[in-house]
Formats: structure tokens, sequence, C-alpha cells
């Protein structure tokens, strides 16, 4: 039993990780069918850009838990200026163009921002802080679940509901559901359109950026190229979900890290991504929209 | 005088802008193992002023694009003067032919060096217009097409070592394989559509590496399979130079032979059958096609390409390993397709040319040129998103009453 | 921007090497490895060495009274990248050729060498068939291979440490699967000890955490590692989260000093083989502080590597009295160099004879040397 909760718990830390990620892919595809490629990389430049800010107060002297709260938010308000930018440089000017043009320019993006880390920091691997004090009264389980997953999944939680929240209940919330529903309707009745596509961007880039100072924070290193990994990954997760709908791609985050998890755990890790792939082929096979996703009939 | 201040208040916000966004990575690096922060002041005066001059270079383009754009929806000719000419059909046709020629004396004239490259560009050229038929001419979007690629090499690697087989055996049955796993892997995807198959697709591409990883007994595993054979001419003894200009001629040849039997394709029932299938399913189905027939066969006969220049690839190289066969290499060849042109062969050929051998000759450039590389797709595509040269289309007119049909070939306008 | 900066930075360097390259009959050094891409830190020291190595011989008036020219090209470790890179050195008429950096671009690449007579020494390509097959005579390397070393390491373990039931990881990789290989074959053959998994990771992957679950509950004692640095730290980083006891043995891969300060104390009592510690040799220092006053920062991977393959390379051409490939093999088995990994010369399959590992453990944040 023991084992069995250690996996959950493994599986349940990465695959909210994943769901934080793939929030972005999702709520961008929802509202411009775009696959943002270029997603991964802002989770990777938030967890940089708090390995800088945490490596620049540790040098002059602060350190602990607050540090690891000024980088996060730090790294989060960057994460959303890169989104924000990525988004008028990158995409705004493609929108009438061909879905596929995007995309291309989306994958480009994406070994820019890559390269554009390597030359501006270093090839190398960065050692990440740790900030995350050991609280004593968990030690006994420690072995299950630690302080850093503890946290991982406290912070996750919290914004999770702080963007259901956002998304129900206020009226940028509701502006950003009558956009993804039907944009140029949304245009008409008075909404301003390219906004909400903006704040799209710059949500899901702060929830990837939280995601990727949780992950630095808590394997404790950061590089240049680990945003592709998580990227494809959380995208997969969305998809999984189904794409567009929010509590799919958190879904699909915790599926595909629980499938990791008990695959490596169970059977062998050689094949973990063969299992998380073949579940995927699965479930879209007899769910083509995702778990979550609606299946829009067709009209003509 | 109230436009240039606007302007130079705009650029001046984007230059604040940009330097803010690069402060922390470009300005500050940070070594917490001997506690030092290196502060690089003048890289952000590069950036200030970089973003600056390239604020004013972006407006102008995009107002020159947009200024394109209005005049094309106003429905004047706004094809550009290489779109008019290659419309020619006996000017394209020459145009066909030059290059054709010029491909042919290319060995002669350079080095084996430029040779070797100019292989690999044309074995991309083969793999865009392989893609072209799922993405471009059926509309299936494919994130893993380098599993059949990496099919077909290790089909040839495999057979060669194991059992001896040379090169001019296998590589019709590395196409056959291409196409055999290409409906295998077609079938249970065929309900899914667009992004849902995307990423399936992509799934596929991993699991192939996976499986070339893991499988030892097939496979020899990471360290993958060398000394492979390169392809003979009657047991001739060649030395590099000769045999690397002998898979030149077969790569000419092969990609000859592409172009000719996608042209007819793409022309004949079942690729009009496809085109239809891209722009509306629902009409088309309608019509009586029949779906998964047509998705399938553009499915299997892409891969069938794939699988056959993978066989190639094999035997350029000597040697491959998992490595060899990414997702960015499917995303090149997906770059390619999208960059020359959807549906245009002449356009994916120009695509692969770039994409292949921008990165070559961009080596001078050294640790930029992926940089480069990346800003350069972008920046294409943000200038002609419809790719370099848009495919051409057959079109039908009815001449008045004289029961006369002409045929004219007019780009598609997307 | 800072780019162009740096740009104009590259090109002067180039310039400043390329101007001897001017006079006619130059001596043609190539130079392959990953120079950009992931694994760019593996391939750029060994770069710079020789880059520090040809300057320092043509101040001193060059190799048999000719300069040396460099011909750098970036292959990124990708196979068929590197077979162009090949053919493009070939095609520049190079006389010698320092690299690849991986094992496999380094295979791919070597047929082509040899068929233009081109002798090549690797700095890094550890894997034990590019010399063991005798397939490529024209091949040498100034690194021990890893069968090599899983032996030393699976040897050491069951000497001197209590082994009884070994988990063995990799990460897929041609360098980490081989070294894993090995180290199972060994650990058969020597027996005693049992092997309860042997199974690769993916690298690159956000975290470790079930695999490391995987190790607790086969209860092993020992976990031996075949792969690199960053996969490594994770792996001793998350077993000191999820409170398991194993003792870590890796690599060479591993052991460099990015493990030590990204794992930071989970590296503690870790092992990694590695090359002998040779910072005593007044050429080692020399190398090291060249390239700390030319670059302002420590040498990373394969430096040392690079430098004695760079030096081993000019000697031979001086020593043979002439750049004619059998000349310049037969110079290369029979005469011995001062390098910075030692006095050294070759056998007949092309592995340096003189260049020893060792054993380290990760004691108080730095690698001790253990025998």
């Amino acid at each position: 039993m023991d084992y069995f909760l250690e996996l959950f718990f493994s599986g349940l830390t990465r695959g909210s990780i994943y769901a934080l990620i793939a929030l972005g892919y999702t709520m961008v595809y929802g509202i411009i069918q775009l696959i943002n490629f270029a997603h991964g990389e802002i989770y990777m430049i938030g967890a940089f850009v708090a390995l800088i800010v945490s490596g620049v107060c540790t040098i002059y002297g602060l350190s602990g838990f607050a540090i690891l709260i000024l980088a996060a938010a730090i790294a989060a308000v960057y994460a959303a200026a890169y989104g924000f930018t990525l988004e008028r440089v990158a995409y705004r000017p493609l929108r009438g163009s061909p879905r596929l043009s995007a995309l291309i320019s989306a994958i480009g993006m994406s070994i820019f921002l890559q390269n554009y880390v390597l030359l501006a920091q270093t090839p190398d691997f960065l050692p990440f802080p740790r900030l995350i004090p050991d609280l004593a009264f968990i030690e006994p389980v420690a072995h299950i679940i630690g302080t850093p997953e503890l946290v991982i999944l406290i912070t996750t939680l919290i914004t999770m509901v702080v963007l259901t929240f956002l998304i129900k209940k206020t009226r940028v919330g509701k502006a950003m559901r009558a956009t993804q529903q039907d944009l140029s309707m949304a245009r008409l009745v008075g909404i301003n359109v390219d906004n909400v596509i903006s704040l799209t961007f710059i949500i899901g880039s702060v929830m990837a950026a939280i995601g990727g100072v949780l992950v630095a924070s808590y394997i404790g290193q950061v590089s240049f190229y680990i945003g592709f990994l998580a990227g494809i990954k959380a995208f997969t997760a969305a998809v999984l979900g189904g794409i567009g709908s929010i509590p799919g791609a958190v879904l699909g985050g915790l599926i595909i890290g629980w499938s990791e998890s008990f695959a490596a755990g169970y059977i062998s890790s050689d094949y973990e991504d063969v299992i998380t792939f073949v579940l995927l082929v699965v479930i879209l096979i007899f769910r083509p929209a995702g778990i979550l996703g609606k299946v829009h009939k067709q009209k003509v | 005088m109230k436009i240039i201040l606007r302007d130079f208040k705009k650029s001046l916000l984007i230059s604040l802008w940009f330097m803010f966004l690069t402060f922390p990575l470009v300005v500050v690096r940070v070594n917490t193992i001997e506690n030092v922060v290196v502060w690089r002041w003048s890289n952000l005066i590069w950036v200030a002023a970089g973003s600056f001059f390239l604020s004013y270079l972006w407006r102008y383009m995009l107002a020159r694009r947009n200024r394109r754009r209005k005049i094309a929806e106003e429905g004047v000719e706004t094809r550009g003067r290489l779109q008019m000419l290659l419309e020619n059909e006996q000017l394209r046709n020459r145009v066909l032919a030059i290059l054709l020629a010029l491909a042919l004396v290319f060995p002669l004239v350079f080095d084996t060096y430029q040779t070797n490259i100019m292989v690999t560009a044309l074995i991309f050229v083969v793999l865009g217009l392989g893609l072209n038929i799922g993405v471009g001419l059926a509309g299936l979007l494919d994130l893993g097409y380098v599993a059949f690629f990496g099919l077909g090499a290790y089909c040839y690697a495999i057979l060669n070592h194991n059992f001896d087989l040379g090169f001019w055996f296998v590589l019709p049955i590395g196409g056959m394989i291409g196409c055999l796993f290409g409906v295998i892997l077609g079938f249970p995807i065929l309900r899914l559509r667009g992004d849902y198959l995307a990423i399936v697709t992509l799934g596929f591409g991993m699991l192939f590496r996976v499986i070339m990883e893991n499988w030892e007994t097939l496979s020899s595993g990471p360290s993958g399979i060398a000394n492979i054979d390169r392809p003979g001419l009657f047991g001739l003894e060649m030395t590099l130079a000769q045999s690397t200009t002998y898979i030149y001629y077969i790569m000419v040849a092969l990609v000859v032979l592409t172009i000719i039997v996608t042209n007819r394709l793409k022309n004949s029932r079942i690729g009009r059958a496809w085109i239809a299938l891209r722009e509306d399913e629902v009409a088309c189905v309608a019509m009586g096609i029949d779906m998964g027939r047509t998705k399938l066969s553009a499915y299997a006969l892409g891969a069938f390409w794939a699988g056959m220049v993978g066989v190639i690839f094999a035997a350029k190289t000597t040697f491959i390993n998992p490595a060899s066969f990414t997702f960015m290499e499917s995303a090149i060849i997906l770059s390619i397709v999208v960059l020359g042109g959807m549906g245009s062969i002449l356009g994916v050929i120009l695509g692969a040319f770039i994409l292949i051998l921008l990165p070559e000759y961009l080596r001078a450039f050294a640790e930029y040129r992926m940089l480069i590389f990346g800003a350069a797709m972008v920046l294409m595509m943000i200038f002609r998103p419809q790719g370099l040269i848009s495919g051409l289309r057959q079109v039908y007119t009815y001449k008045g009453h004289k029961t006369h049909v002409g045929v004219k070939e007019q780009p598609i306008n997307e | 921007m800072k780019k162009i900066s740096m740009l104009c930075a590259t090109l002067l360097l180039a310039f400043s090497v390329a101007v001897p390259g001017v006079a006619a009959d130059t001596i043609k050094l190539g130079v392959a490895g990953p120079h950009s891409g992931d694994l760019a830190p593996y391939g750029i020291p060994a770069m710079r060495a020789a880059q520090l190595v040809v300057n320092q011989v043509n101040e001193q008036g060059g190799v048999l009274g000719r300069q040396v020219e460099l011909f750098i090209q970036d292959e990124q470790c990708n196979p068929n990248v590197a077979t162009n890179a090949a053919t493009r050195l070939v095609s520049d008429g190079v006389h010698v050729v320092m690299g690849h950096i991986c094992s496999g671009a380094t295979r791919a690449a070597l047929g082509i060498y040899r068929e233009a007579g081109i002798p090549v020494m690797s700095p890094s390509a550890t894997n034990p068939p590019l010399t063991q097959s005798g397939e490529y005579p024209n091949f040498f390397r100034t690194i021990a291979s890893d069968d090599m070393q899983s032996k030393l390491a699976v040897d050491y373990a069951l000497a001197n440490l209590d082994v009884k039931k070994v988990a063995i990881l990799h990460d897929r990789g041609d360098y980490g699967r081989g070294f894993a290989d090995f180290a199972r074959q060994a650990l058969e053959e020597a027996g005693g000890a049992e092997i309860v998994l042997f199974e690769g990771i993916t690298p690159g992957a956000m975290d470790y955490s079930s695999i490391i679950q995987r190790v607790r509950r086969t209860g092993a004692d020992t976990l031996i590692y075949g792969g690199y640095h960053p996969e490594a730290s994770k792996l001793v980083t998350q077993m000191q989260r999820r409170r398991v006891n194993a003792t870590f043995i890796s690599d060479d891969g591993v052991k460099d000093d990015s493990f030590l300060n990204v794992a930071g104390s989970a590296a503690e009592g870790a092992y990694a083989t590695g090359p002998r510690d040779l910072s005593h040799l007044p050429l080692n220092q020399a190398a090291v502080q060249a390239y700390r006053s030319t670059y302002g920062a420590e040498p990373g991977a394969f430096f040392q590597e690079g430098y004695a393959a760079t030096l081993a390379l000019l000697n031979a051409i001086e020593k043979a009295g002439t750049t004619d490939y059998d000349a310049v093999v037969n110079s290369l088995r029979t005469e011995y160099v001062d390098t910075p990994v030692g006095r050294i010369k070759f056998d007949d399959k092309g592995d340096a004879e003189g260049v020893g590992f060792s054993v380290f453990k990760v004691v108080d944040g730095v690698f001790v040397e253990m025998n």
C-alpha cells in the first residue's frame, strides 16, 4: 500500500505541474485554435528568471522561503511579459493567415527563445537554490510526500481556484468565455477581442511560470532545454483532457502524471512514454475530442 | 512631422519595453557557486539600439504587407511577378528543365562537401513532397512523419546488416514497409480531426524512437547500426567522392520520380478527392467520396516516400541511431511544406533548399545560427504566410456557348 | 544588440586564428564537435583547447616550421551532420582531426576519414568498439573506454563497499547504455551481488521520483547509473528527498563539477569514475591557467583531453617530419608525448597508454580520488 501511495503522490505532483502548463495550451487553443509551441519555452524562461532573482538574493545574503515567493512573483511578471510580446510579435500579425502558418511561426519562436536563453545565459545546467525548508511534521511520511511536493500541490490548488474564480465570476472571465465560443460574435457585442487574446496569453504564461518555479525548486536545476519535453507532455495532457476545456487540461495533466508514474513503478520506466501514448490513442479512439472536450456536431 | 514624432515615440517605447524584457536574462548573470553577480550593462545598450531600429523596419514591412493584402481583397491582380511567371506553363517547364540541367552538372562543378549537403537537401525535398501529400493536399496534419523515415532507414540497416541484402533490393521494400505501417497506424486515427491527429502522430514519432532504443536485438539500441553499405554499382569499388556523386544522382532521379508521381496524383481522381477533403469534409462525404479510404491512401502514400528515402539516408550516412529521428526532424519537414507553400511542388523544393542549406551556410555564424534560423522561420511566416509559392490549382472555365472548356491554372487563394 | 558584439568578437577571434593560415603551406588541423545545441557544453571546451594549443604553437614557430591552421566544424553530435562536417574537413584538405565528441557522431564520421587517410583523435568518444573492433586504424583517443570504466567501478564497489543488491539505470543514450551494459556484464562475471533492476530513464524528464521509489522497493543498496550529470544530479537529489539510502555509483559523464554544484548536499557520498587527477602536472596547470586567463572561467568537460589530443597530433607530425598518413600514425604509436593527461603514446588499437581512470568519491563537496 505504501508503494502505491508513493507512486500515487509522485504522479500527482508531476501531473499537477503538467496541468499548470497544459492550461496555457488549452486556453490559447480555445480562443485562437493555435498550438502555441513556444509555451514550453515560457515555462523555461519563468524558471530561469526565478533562478536569477533568487541567485542575486542569495548572493546578497538573503535566503528562505520568502525569496522563493519573491522570485516566483517576478518570474510570473516576466513570463507574462514574454507571453504578451510573443503573441504581439509572432502570432498577431498572422491572424487571418492559414492556421498552419501560425503553427510554424510558433515552432520558429520556440527554437528562437531556446537559443536566446542559451546565448544570453549559459548552455550548462544551473543549480536552483533550495528555498523550501523541510517541515518537521511531515518527516515521518517524507518518503511518500515531502515538503516540496506539498508546496507544489497546495500552490497548484490555489492557482486553479483563482483561475476558476477568474473565469467563472469576473467580467474579464465572461469576456474570455464569450470570445472562446465565438470570436466574431464577441467582437460584435463590444468585447475588445485583441485585449482578451493578450490576456489569455498573459494568464497562460503566469501559470507556466508558476509551474516552472515549482519544478525548478523541486528538482533543483534549470537549463535552457527543460521547456521542450515538458511542453510536449503538457500539450498531450491538454489534448487528452479535451483541448479548449479548462477542467479537461487539469484532468489530462493528472492522468498523464499518474500513467507515467504507475508505468515506471509497476511495469518499466523504459516504456513509460509508450504506455502514455497508447493510453492517449485508446482514449481518443473512443472519445475523439478528448475526455471532457465537446464534440461539435457539424452542421451544414 | 506629427507622424515622425509619433513613430519615434512608439519606437522609443518598444525599445524601453525590450530593455525591460531582456534585462534579467541578458544583463544579469549569477554564479551561485562563487557568489558573484555579473552585470553586463553594455548588452542593454545593444538591445535598446537594436530594438529601436528594428521596430522601424518592422513597422515599414508590416505596413507594406498589409497594403498588399488590402489590394488583394479588392480583387486586383496581386500575384507576385514570380507567381505570374510560374503560371505560364511553358515557362514553368523551361525553368524545371534548367533546374534539372543544373542539378545534373552540380557534382562536376562543386566539391564533395557541397555535393554531400546537396544530397541531404534532396532527401528533405522528397520528404517534403511526401508529407505534402498528407498535409498539403489532404489537410492531415502529421507531426510524426519522421517515424516513417526512420522505419525505412532501419529497414535497410537491419536487412543489410543481418542478411547482407543490397541497396537496390531494399529500396522498394523500405517504401512498402513505410506504406504498410502508414495503413496500420492510419486505421485507428482516421476518426480524429486536425489537432487531435497532430498529437497522435507526434506520439507515433516519439514511440518509434523509444522502441528503437529499447528493442536491442533488432536495432542494437541507442548505439545504432554502423557500417551500412553504400549503394553498389555492379560490385564496383568506389571512393568516397565517387559514391557521394553516385548517391547524388540516385537522389536526383528519385526527386524527379517523386515530382512526376505527385504531380500526376494531384490531378488524378484521388488527388482531387484529397483536395476536396481538405476544403470541406462534410461536403466531400456528401458527394460520395469514401472518407476513410481517401484519408488512408494519403497517409500511406506519404509514408511510402518517407520509407524509400529513409533507405537512401541510411546508405548515405552509413550509420544510424535512434537520435537521428527526433521531433525536430518532423518539425523541419513540416516547416518545409508550409514555408514552401502547401500543395505546391516547386514551393516545397524551394522550402527544402532554404531550410536545409540555410543552417549549413549559416555555419559562419557558429552559435548564432539556430537563433537566426528560428527568427527566420517566424519572419517568413509573417511576411509570406501563404508560403513562398502557393499551390497551383486546375480551374476549368466555361467560355460562352461554344462549349469550349479551357483549362487554366490559378493559385489557391486562402 | 549583444549578439552583434559577440559576433564581432567571434569574427575577430576567427580572424586572428585565420591570419597565419593565409601564409601558404600550413599544417591543417580539423576540429569537430558539438558547438551549438544541447550538447554544446561537451564540445566547446575541447574546441577552445585546440585554439589555445594552436595559438601557442604558432607563436613558437609552428610545426615543422609551418604555421598550424584550424578548421572548426560544428556537428551538434548529430551523426548525419557529422558526416557533412567530416566531408567538409576532407575537402578542406585537413591533415589531422581532433574530434568528434560523441561516440555516435564519431562512428558516423570515421569511415569518411578512413577513406581519406586522415588520423582522427577524439578527446571523449569512449565507446569500446571504436578501437577494439579494429575497423578504424586511423582512430585514436586520449580517454579510456567505457568497459574499462565500468569494470573499474564494479571492481571497486565489490572490493570496498558492502554490495549485495544492485540497481542499474541508464539514460538510453549510447554512452550511458554502454556503461550500464558493461557494468552488468562485470557484475555477472564477478558474482556475489544480485542485479535487481536494469532500466532506462528518459533524459530531460521532469522528475524521476517514480523510478526512485522502485529502487527503494527492490531494496537495492547500490545504484549504478550510466549517463550524464544533469540526470545524475536529479537522481541523487530525489533519492535524498525520498530518503533512499543506496550508494550512488556513476561514470565519467557525472564526474563533473556541475554535478557537485547542482546536486549540492545530495551529491555527498556518491562515487564516480573519471580520469586520474593530474592537476599536479605542470603542463596540466599551465593549460588550465591559459584557459582561465583567456576565457575567465573554469574549463569544462574534456578540456584536458582535447588539449592532450591536439598536442599529441601536432607532436606526431613534428616527430614524423611529414603529414603523411602512415608516418603520422606510426609516430603516434611509437613516440611518447607529454600532455595534461600524462606522458602518453598509443597502442595498436588506438587507445592511449598511460591514461588511467580512478574512482572518486564526493567528500565535503569535492571529488576525492580513492585509490
